[in-house]
């Protein structure tokens, strides 16, 4: 079922073409098949994206689901259809890697909610023939994992062997562990939290404020207007990559260098190599990703409150929990800082889980997941080793 | 108090040998009944909570050093980084059927608060640590005039993360203090081996390198 090449080799084509036929493998969900979602809504039809990678085996016990972050996709580990480049995860997925293609089946769907496939508000409504936009229903973290427990369902998969992710894709681990507990074996969740923090819903509604005051967004209908909010979405990942660095990342790769030049222009260019970057980042990210998705998930990002839906005690939601977790924080991350993976930690032992917790150190900020840390990655390869003797599954080339 | 020589029942098919593993560590295993529940803490690398686990003790840990809980989840095991001054607290009343602390106590800032909630997390807890009465500390203190240091404990002074050493009388004095009940106790000499044991506490205290003491909750009989 791998289809890694499916997209390698493919010209590379627009973000807007991959919402509604994406270069991906499709699980369709006809009008029987609601998404029941926490709005009250049941979401029919719809769709979701996914990619793998490996072969599941005759027992269908070697799947891992990995969840992806805000502003990530399916294309784990393949070369990605819109950008040309390599998946955001090659460090970790791939043959002989932590997450080894050679010994593991792996699944990564878009979320509900997002512009590459699943069904989100880029997509088309079929009671309109147009997309979705500002209509499309609110989606939070429990409905991804939702859609993503019919889409394993599809699959035939009763256990899952592990659920990995970071981030955003955290959450989901997170979440897949309290609504089904006994369909997955294990869980990686890292540099996340089970509740987003009043700081990090702050940022969010910066960068939504910063969407919406674009005149282009037309009030979320930019794609019928013939418009786009590239300068919105851009200052909105501009101040969100900033969370997701740090101040001594920043210090080490720029400093006060300046771009090109050796004195100010005493002008608003761009004259220090770290305004430079930021505004790569900015422009390079709104031709992969569509406004109103990044409005929606970061919605979905701020709900997130594990305790809430269980009487405001944590240990509670994951009380009696088979799961085998490894939980994995960075000491330079300040937006999933330590202390809320040490909190997601205590809840666990609380609950009596099976709980190992390592903190990386590192000083490239909450991205360090996505990153060569060699020691992260190392935790990351010991667990899931430990985890895969523990459910039997044999070493490849055995 | 009686003591047999340790002999542990072992599954699997890698035999086992005393000798791969320290004295402290096979006593303690001893001292804990299988098929239940353990939380080491500062487990270090793993090795006795590896011990127990091939005992089917459900074992857990909490361990300081990155470097150590690395070591642990590549083994298997589910250990959590943390410290044993504040990450205690954390911890329901009675999860736990032991709760060992093995060589760290004299590494705690508040022994007596780490002991007291050994005891409160743990139905029972075992503590080992480094006996400073043992007469070759003495002998250093006495003759040398130096900080005693022995191949256990080679660190010097300023480097040492020990800061609450104590002799076997002293631990023994805190247990009264804070109403633990004493069900057993061992000296090990400087081989790991236990001591005699109708020999009185004065020659625990001068030929014990470590003490191993298994611990429970005075008047909450169960």
């Amino acid at each position: 079922m791998g289809n890694a090449q499916l997209v390698n080799g493919q010209t590379t084509q627009t973000q807007e073409g991959e919402v509604d036929r994406p270069s991906s493998l499709l699980a369709v969900f006809g009008k029987d098949q609601p998404l029941r979602l926490d709005c009250g809504i049941d979401l029919a039809p719809f769709q979701i994206a996914y990619q793998t990678y490996g072969t599941l085996n005759a027992e269908r016990s070697n799947a891992i689901l990995v969840c992806h972050a805000l502003t990530g996709d399916q294309h784990v580990a393949n070369v990605h259809p819109v950008t040309g480049k390599q998946g955001w995860w090659t460090t970790l997925v791939g043959p002989g890697l932590a997450l080894d293609t050679e010994r593991y089946f792996i699944i990564c769907a878009n979320v509900i909610g997002g512009c590459m496939g699943s069904t989100g508000p880029a997509s088309t409504n079929p009671d309109t023939g147009k997309p979705w936009g500002l209509d499309f229903p609110v989606v939070t973290i429990p409905d991804m994992v939702r859609a993503q427990a019919m889409l394993i369902d599809r699959l035939g998969i009763e256990t899952l062997f592990a659920v990995v992710g970071g981030s955003m894709g955290g959450m989901q681990v997170l979440q897949w562990c309290v609504a089904y507990p006994k369909r997955v074996f294990s869980a990686l969740p890292i540099a996340c939290s089970t509740r987003h923090s009043a700081q990090n819903i702050a940022f969010h509604e910066l960068g939504r404020q910063a969407v919406m005051a674009d005149p282009d967004w037309q009030q979320g209908r930019y794609f019928e207007r013939g418009t786009h909010p590239h300068r919105g979405l851009g200052v909105a990942r501009m101040a969100a990559h900033i969370t997701y660095l740090s101040d001594a990342a920043l210090h080490r790769k720029f400093g006060r260098r300046m771009q090109d030049r050796d004195l100010p222009t005493f002008s608003f260019d761009a004259d220090f190599q770290v305004e430079s970057y930021l505004r790569h980042q900015g422009s390079s990210f709104v031709e992969r990703f569509d406004a109103n998705s990044y409005l929606y998930l970061t919605r979905a990002m701020d709900y997130f409150d594990v305790a809430a839906d269980h009487d405001g005690v944590l240990a509670s939601a994951f009380r009696g929990t088979g799961t085998r977790f490894c939980v994995v924080s960075f000491t330079s991350d300040w937006l999933f800082p330590t202390s809320e993976s040490r909190a997601t930690v205590h809840a666990l032992n609380a609950g009596g889980a099976r709980v190992s917790f390592a903190e990386i150190e590192t000083d490239r900020g909450h991205d360090a997941f996505l990153l060569d840390v060699p020691e992260f990655i190392d935790i990351a390869h010991a667990f899931l080793q430990s985890a895969a003797t523990a459910r039997g599954l044999t070493p490849p080339g055995t | 108090m009686t003591l047999q020589q340790p002999t542990l029942p072992l599954n699997g098919a890698a035999p086992f040998n005393p000798a791969d593993h320290r004295g402290d560590h096979l006593l303690v295993a001893e001292m804990v009944a299988p098929g239940s529940r353990v939380l080491d803490v500062g487990c270090g690398d793993g090795d006795l909570l590896q011990l127990l686990e091939r005992r089917g003790v459900d074992g857990r840990g909490i361990e300081l050093s990155r470097e150590g809980v690395n070591h642990c989840v590549a083994k298997g095991l589910a250990v959590v980084q943390g410290d044993a001054d504040t990450d205690l607290d954390a911890y329901p009343d009675d999860a736990f059927d032991y709760v060992i602390l093995s060589q760290t106590l004299q590494a705690t800032r508040q022994p007596k608060v780490v002991l007291e909630n050994l005891l409160r997390i743990g139905q029972r807890a075992i503590v080992s640590f480094p006996n400073f009465g043992f007469w070759k500390m003495r002998l250093q203190l006495l003759v040398g005039g130096h900080m005693p240091r022995t191949d256990n404990l080679p660190a010097t002074w300023y480097d040492t993360p020990n800061i609450h050493f104590c002799t076997i009388k002293d631990f023994v004095q805190l247990c009264d203090e804070i109403n633990v009940k004493m069900e057993r106790a061992v000296a090990l000499d400087l081989y790991g081996r236990p001591l005699r044991l109708n020999a009185p506490w004065w020659f625990w205290n001068l030929f014990g390198e470590q003490g191993v003491f298994l611990l429970s909750r005075r008047g909450r009989e169960r």
